[in-house]
């Protein structure tokens, strides 16, 4: 019997997460037997019945590809990580929270410490207030670190796949490489290198906006762009690479894909870029802008919804006692 | 002077007006805080947000951004981007914790000499009052 | 890179309290740094040598000159970089002078703060590249805009150099304001006399095409070739037919005021200007013309021998491409009625230094007699100066000339008739051109009742039976410090002097900043009076302020002289600050575009993404900020250069 030449081992492993990313897998369809067919999955909670020891017996650098589905959020998280880190040759932050840390980044707007209690404890409208949380003994919680982290804040990262959650072909451009054994630069983004407007088809007329709307407020115009519009689009500011899918269907980008590769803040520069459009019409000695951005309450739930881990300031100032 | 804390405040001013303006300070002779550091941009409206954001990431305690007045920006219009960027970004620093007074944005025409050995002062004592900010962008993860 | 840095002690200026040595000891540490020197006046001729020879003999590809403001003495530091073969932008600038030595008190603080800005300059210049100045050809022909004095000299001037020059002017006929005065002080020259023969130059000069009665429509604010679209009015008479005789003003009914006489007379609805108006030609003014108005009338068309009457005519669109723009647009009076309590407008006989001088024009509503609204002879007035300016209510600033003015009024009010009284209500007597104090004293000589006070109010409601009749002028004489009534016949207010009517819009046009007042900015206000922020817009006259007749004639051929010497070099150098895209990471998002005042980016029509038109970007860089790819950077001062400075800084 010819001896089955080995099949590159595949792991996929979670951080914080909603496991959307791993999910999305599913959406391979019928293709998803292909990829199974070609490699071993030596760990996937999600998607297969294994178990953490499957992974730690596997000996360090043993596995080809892992991909890390989440942000670093606590303890747990973090021996997560580092174990994932040890055991592959190729680890790959997949998904949003694992490349800038994604949603559980806005923990970094508060502490880690005070947003669990606030939420396990303090929310108004718990009826069964939740006994003192147990971060010791048995049954005890995860510890909480300090803020999220994106996965390489924690680990050395060698691939990324942003996205929220990352955009299949994109998925399949990585696995696909992978399987040819095609040498992949450390630090590849499997992204558009260009924002999303360039591949979005609205149509561009001219940047130049009296006043923001929430989606709702106004009948957008389903041709146009919709930051003409008022809408607060973060395509400009956004990695591509997802056809603009959101866009297409009717809805403003939230820059899940990140930041474009010569900006370190995709926060930043869509606030210089929607403030320069904003009023540009109301260029006079005269002009007041006081009040502009009153529509716009939260800019960092708006502008870092899924990077605030990554951007400059990284988290909100938490008082050193 | 000695007792108060060494803030670094980082000023950005525009080539035309506010550098002028703090020349014209120096021509003058006017004696203001050491804690401001200038660095010329040829408008505010060159001025980046993140450039901003860095600044206080990479240890100012404070930033002063200057420029023309409205109307009389060099480059015609700068002077009202540049308002209206530092509005926005104004609201989301305050949301990160950063003071109200560590950042700030003044009219200085290049004519004000005095005006920005009044400005650079009084940011200097409001600053040094807050302290140093030492932003800390990541909590180190202990071993 | 090997950078050398050179600290300036400017004798003390800056040694005095900066430690040089311990400077200079802190750069030789830095990264980069090939050599550290320190010198007494860098920007002296041995100072200069030393950045050229160390760039000779050790291969030195940047250089820091930690010393003066970058203002005072940037270009000199190029300038020795280049001739010693090295890029003049690969050099930073420390201002330790302006920004340290002179406003620290302390030494100790000062030489950390002067550390910081050298380490700040060094990081920066090692990111620093090698950029070529822009050379824009310039056209050969001028735009003049504004054919009053200051414009008429302008183009005179450039037209005898030799260069093609256009002059607009938006009235039917060239001469301004000056053409309105009767007598110039303080020679009492006939303003007409003097200006009349240039006006005639104007129109004789091969080199200058007049277009009168135009408006300048748009204009591509573009050094060295300014596109401009002008639209010349219809005049609704064949200019190269009529002959200027203006019968047809004699015949017609129609009836409006006359804007030359400041509507204390009437004119026809067709109508030479005045009889030395130059073109000599009559213009139809629509509202008042009864054919426009009603379809009825045609005497004109009857009457004209040379029939020259064109009531199809239409405006005409004219497209040029000149090398340079002279604005000398001139100066609107201030409208007295906004001072109610002078009574202009309301009180007869209350009349301003502009309608006094049209009074005594011979060729004026009055035929140059000084008269009561019911033809009498004054036998006193009141001349009162200041009138809008010097005043926190309306203008702050003093406009120059109504002090010469009011005394030239005075004097010619003695002359027309002898007996009458004559008040000079001044604040301060401003005579300082040449000739002028000589002439107050004339003045003063001849009888005219100088009062140091600015009148409260003037009123007609008598208090005691003497004033019954006349308007009484209510003040406090402050040598006496007691307040008088004076009674009088007549009130000539000698108004200030603003910025004509359409300065705004000029100022947006020509891309032309005003300062606070409202009359158009100079680059600087000693070393620059008649050259503007945009290259190759120049200003001159009572546009850029008020001032009297030989100001704005010197400031017509200063600004000529601009214009010719940049037409003269055939090239205008522009800074190298340019803004750049990567072709890579553009997305096409547009959001640049409109953000720029010069229109220096457009999208590319075949890709959709955005570039740059080199010649007319600026280099301010607000696109740069803007652009969420960071797709834009700005040459000169790059985002990686600006960041190594902030980090120098916060080292």
């Amino acid at each position: 019997m010819k001896p089955e030449r080995t099949k590159p081992k595949l792991a996929i492993a979670l951080g914080a997460t909603c496991s959307g990313c791993d999910y999305s897998l599913l959406d391979l369809g019928a293709g998803l037997l292909d990829v199974t067919d070609q490699v071993e999955i030596v760990y996937w909670p999600t998607g297969i019945d294994s178990k953490l020891e499957d992974l730690q017996a596997v000996p360090d650098r043993g596995v080809d590809l892992i991909l890390f589905d989440g942000a670093v959020v606590n303890e747990d998280n973090l021996e997560m990580a580092r174990l994932c880190r040890k055991k592959a040759k190729m680890l790959a932050a997949f998904g949003s929270c694992g490349a800038y840390g994604g949603i559980p980044g806005l923990i970094n707007s508060g502490s880690p410490k005070k947003i669990l209690l606030e939420v396990y404890q303090g929310l108004p409208t718990r009826s069964d207030k939740a006994e003192a949380l147990n971060f010791e003994g048995e049954d005890a919680l995860p510890k909480m670190l300090g803020q999220a982290y994106s996965l390489d804040q924690v680990v050395d990262v060698d691939v990324y796949l942003p996205g929220c959650p990352p955009p299949l072909k994109l998925v399949a451009g990585l696995l696909t490489d992978v399987l040819a054994g095609k040498a992949i630069p450390k630090g590849t983004f499997y992204a558009s290198n260009r924002a999303v407007c360039y591949e979005c088809k609205r149509v561009k007329e001219n940047k130049s906006i009296d006043a923001i709307h929430r989606y709702h407020e106004i009948q957008p115009d389903p041709t146009r762009c919709l930051l003409e519009q008022g809408i607060v689009c973060l395509g400009p500011a956004t990695r591509g690479g997802c056809d603009a899918v959101c866009c297409t269907q009717n809805q403003p980008c939230r820059g899940c894909m990140g930041a474009l590769p010569h900006s370190e803040d995709s926060g930043a520069e869509m606030m210089s870029a929607l403030a320069s459009i904003m009023e540009l019409n109301n260029e006079n000695k005269e002009a007041d802008y006081t009040g502009i951005f009153d529509g716009l309450n939260d800019p960092l739930g708006t502008f870092y919804t899924f990077t605030l881990p990554k951007s400059i300031l990284g988290r909100r100032k938490v008082d050193q006692s | 002077m000695s007792e108060r804390p060494n803030v670094r405040i980082v000023a950005l001013l525009c080539r035309w007006c506010s550098y002028a303006g703090a020349d014209l300070a120096g021509v003058s002779r006017m004696k203001y805080a050491a804690n401001v550091l200038p660095i010329k941009v040829p408008c505010s409206a060159r001025v980046d947000p993140q450039l901003v954001l860095k600044a206080f990431s990479e240890g100012a305690d404070g930033v002063l951004l200057a420029g023309c007045h409205p109307g009389d920006c060099h480059y015609l219009k700068g002077n009202y981007k540049a308002l209206r960027r530092f509005q926005l970004l104004k609201k989301f620093t305050s949301q990160m914790g950063i003071e109200d007074d560590r950042l700030r944005l003044e009219w200085i025409s290049a004519s004000e000499g005095s005006r920005y050995a009044d400005v650079v002062n009084d940011m200097t004592t409001k600053v040094a009052k807050l302290g140093r900010l030492n932003w800390r962008r990541e909590i180190a993860i202990e071993a | 890179m090997k950078i050398g840095v050179y600290i300036c002690h400017c004798g003390t200026n800056i040694a005095g309290v900066v430690d040089v040595a311990k400077v200079v000891e802190f750069a030789a540490t830095l990264p980069n740094v090939a050599v550290a020197r320190d010198y007494k006046y860098m920007c002296s001729e041995p100072g200069q040598n030393l950045i050229g020879e160390d760039i000779r003999h050790l291969g030195l590809d940047g250089v820091v000159v930690a010393a003066c403001s970058p203002t005072m003495h940037e270009p000199t530091f190029q300038t020795a970089l280049s001739r010693a073969g090295a890029n003049p932008y690969m050099l930073q600038m420390a201002s330790i002078r302006e920004h340290v030595s002179w406003v620290t008190s302390d030494p100790v603080e000062a030489t950390e703060k002067a550390k910081k800005l050298v380490e700040a300059a060094i990081s920066r210049v090692s990111l620093q590249e090698p950029l070529e100045k822009r050379r824009i050809p310039v056209k050969q022909s001028v735009l003049v805009v504004g054919g009053g004095i200051a414009g008429i000299e302008a183009a005179l001037k450039c037209a005898d150099a030799g260069k093609k020059v256009y002059l607009v002017e938006k009235e039917p006929s060239i001469g301004g304001h000056m053409a309105m005065f009767d007598k110039t002080f303080p020679t009492l020259d006939c303003s007409q006399c003097i200006l009349t023969p240039k006006m005639v130059e104007v129109v004789r000069n091969e080199n200058i095409e007049l277009l009168d009665y135009s408006e300048v429509r748009e204009i591509s604010v573009h050094v060295g070739d300014f596109k401009v679209s002008i639209v010349r009015k219809p005049r609704y008479v064949d200019s190269s037919k009529c002959t200027g005789c203006a019968v047809c003003s004699t015949k017609c009914p129609g009836k409006a005021p006359d804007e030359f006489n400041l509507g204390m007379s009437k004119r026809k609805a067709i109508y030479v200007p005045f009889p030395q108006a130059v073109p000599l030609k009559a213009v139809i003014d629509r509202e008042s013309c009864l054919y426009f108005q009603k379809n009825i009338c045609k005497v004109c068309v009857k009457f004209c021998s040379a029939d020259a009457i064109d009531f199809e005519q239409k405006p005409e669109e004219l497209e040029l491409g000149v090398g340079a723009v002279i604005l000398a647009t001139g100066f609107k009076p201030f409208d007295a009625r906004r001072v109610s309590e002078y009574g202009y407008g309301k009180l007869p006989n209350v009349i301003t230094s502009l309608e006094f001088e049209r009074m005594t024009s011979a060729s004026g509503p009055t035929a140059g007699k000084i008269v009561l609204k019911d033809g009498r002879e004054p036998e006193s007035v009141a001349i009162v100066h200041c009138v809008g300016s010097r005043n926190v209510n309306y203008n702050v600033y003093c406009s120059k000339i109504c002090c010469m003015q009011s005394l030239k009024h005075a004097h010619l009010l003695k002359e027309h008739l002898p007996g009458v009284a004559v008040y000079d209500f001044f604040i301060d007597m401003r005579a300082a051109g040449k000739g002028y104090e000589e002439f107050y004293k004339r003045v003063m000589g001849e009888g005219t009742i100088m009062v140091r006070g600015r009148p409260a109010y003037i009123t007609d409601v008598p208090s005691k039976p003497e004033e019954k009749g006349k308007l009484v002028l209510v003040a406090e004489d402050t040598v006496l410090s007691t307040v008088m009534r004076y009674p009088v016949d007549m009130v000539v207010l000698s108004v200030g002097l603003e910025a004509g009517e359409d300065a705004k819009e000029l100022a947006h046009t020509f891309t032309c900043s005003r300062t606070a007042d409202g009359f158009f900015l100079e680059r600087h206000p000693k070393l620059a009076p008649v050259s503007t922020p945009t290259a190759g817009v120049f200003i001159a006259g009572a546009s850029q302020g008020p001032k009297d007749i030989p100001e704005s004639v010197a400031q017509a051929g200063a600004a000529a002289a601009e214009a010719l010497a940049m037409m003269g070099k055939g090239y205008f150098e522009l800074e190298p600050y340019v803004a750049r895209i990567d072709e890579d990471l553009c997305s096409g998002c547009g959001i640049c575009l409109d953000l720029c005042a010069y229109n220096a980016l457009e999208r590319i029509p075949e890709t959709g993404l955005t570039r740059v038109v080199e010649a007319l970007c600026q280099g301010c860089g607000a696109c740069v900020a803007a652009c969420p790819s960071n797709a834009l950077d700005l040459d000169g001062f790059k985002n990686n250069q600006i960041m190594a400075e902030l980090e120098g800084i916060l080292a």
